[in-house]
């Protein structure tokens, strides 16, 4: 049965495992933190969370970071449940 | 529905389209109960929002065939099998 693009167990590989450590880098830092407190405060849970990485596009999804993940995710939830508006953060930058 | 240790249980081959914390490659497979982890609330629901509840029992289940594995898998993806 074929999964998202996240399900990746059980799929054949030749491709070693990437086993290097990296030092976080700030917005790294700052993106557990406020995810972090958004869980706390109850704005959004960590299974939102998981369906916001899963709902990316493969090829995004397959070439983000981690802490890239999760921004997407957070940026997408927030903006489904109306706390950012669409286009919101863009307009910041 | 609740399983005991020792027990075979075969995983759901269903479709679910929406988030599910059931891994792909063992959908179908037949695996044997370990222990019971406890309950939690459900993350196919939380994901969207809801409570999650009520919780649902997860277990621990291992696969034998090709390379050892185990897994946990929420009560409502198993069906008892053999």
């Amino acid at each position: 049965m074929e999964g998202g693009v996240h399900d990746t167990g059980g799929r054949p590989t030749t491709e070693p495992i990437d086993r290097t450590e990296h030092e976080l880098a700030e917005w790294e830092l700052l993106t557990d933190a406020l995810v972090g407190a958004l869980s706390r405060t109850g704005v959004m849970n960590v299974d939102e969370l998981r369906r916001g990485i899963e709902s990316m596009p493969p090829d995004e999804y397959r070439s983000a970071s981690y802490y890239e993940r999760w921004l997407y995710s957070a940026e997408t939830i927030l903006t489904e449940k109306g706390v950012l508006e669409p286009g919101e953060l863009e307009a910041r930058l | 529905m609740s399983f005991e240790p020792g027990q075979r249980v075969r995983v759901s081959a269903r479709e679910h389209r929406g988030h599910h914390r059931t891994p792909g490659y063992l959908k179908g497979r037949v695996g044997t109960v370990e222990r019971c982890q406890g309950s939690f609330t459900n993350p196919e629901t939380r994901a969207y929002g809801d409570s999650g509840l009520p919780k649902q029992a997860l277990y621990l289940v291992r696969f034998e065939n090709g390379h050892p594995v185990s897994a946990d898998i929420y009560e409502h993806w198993l069906e008892e099998a053999e």
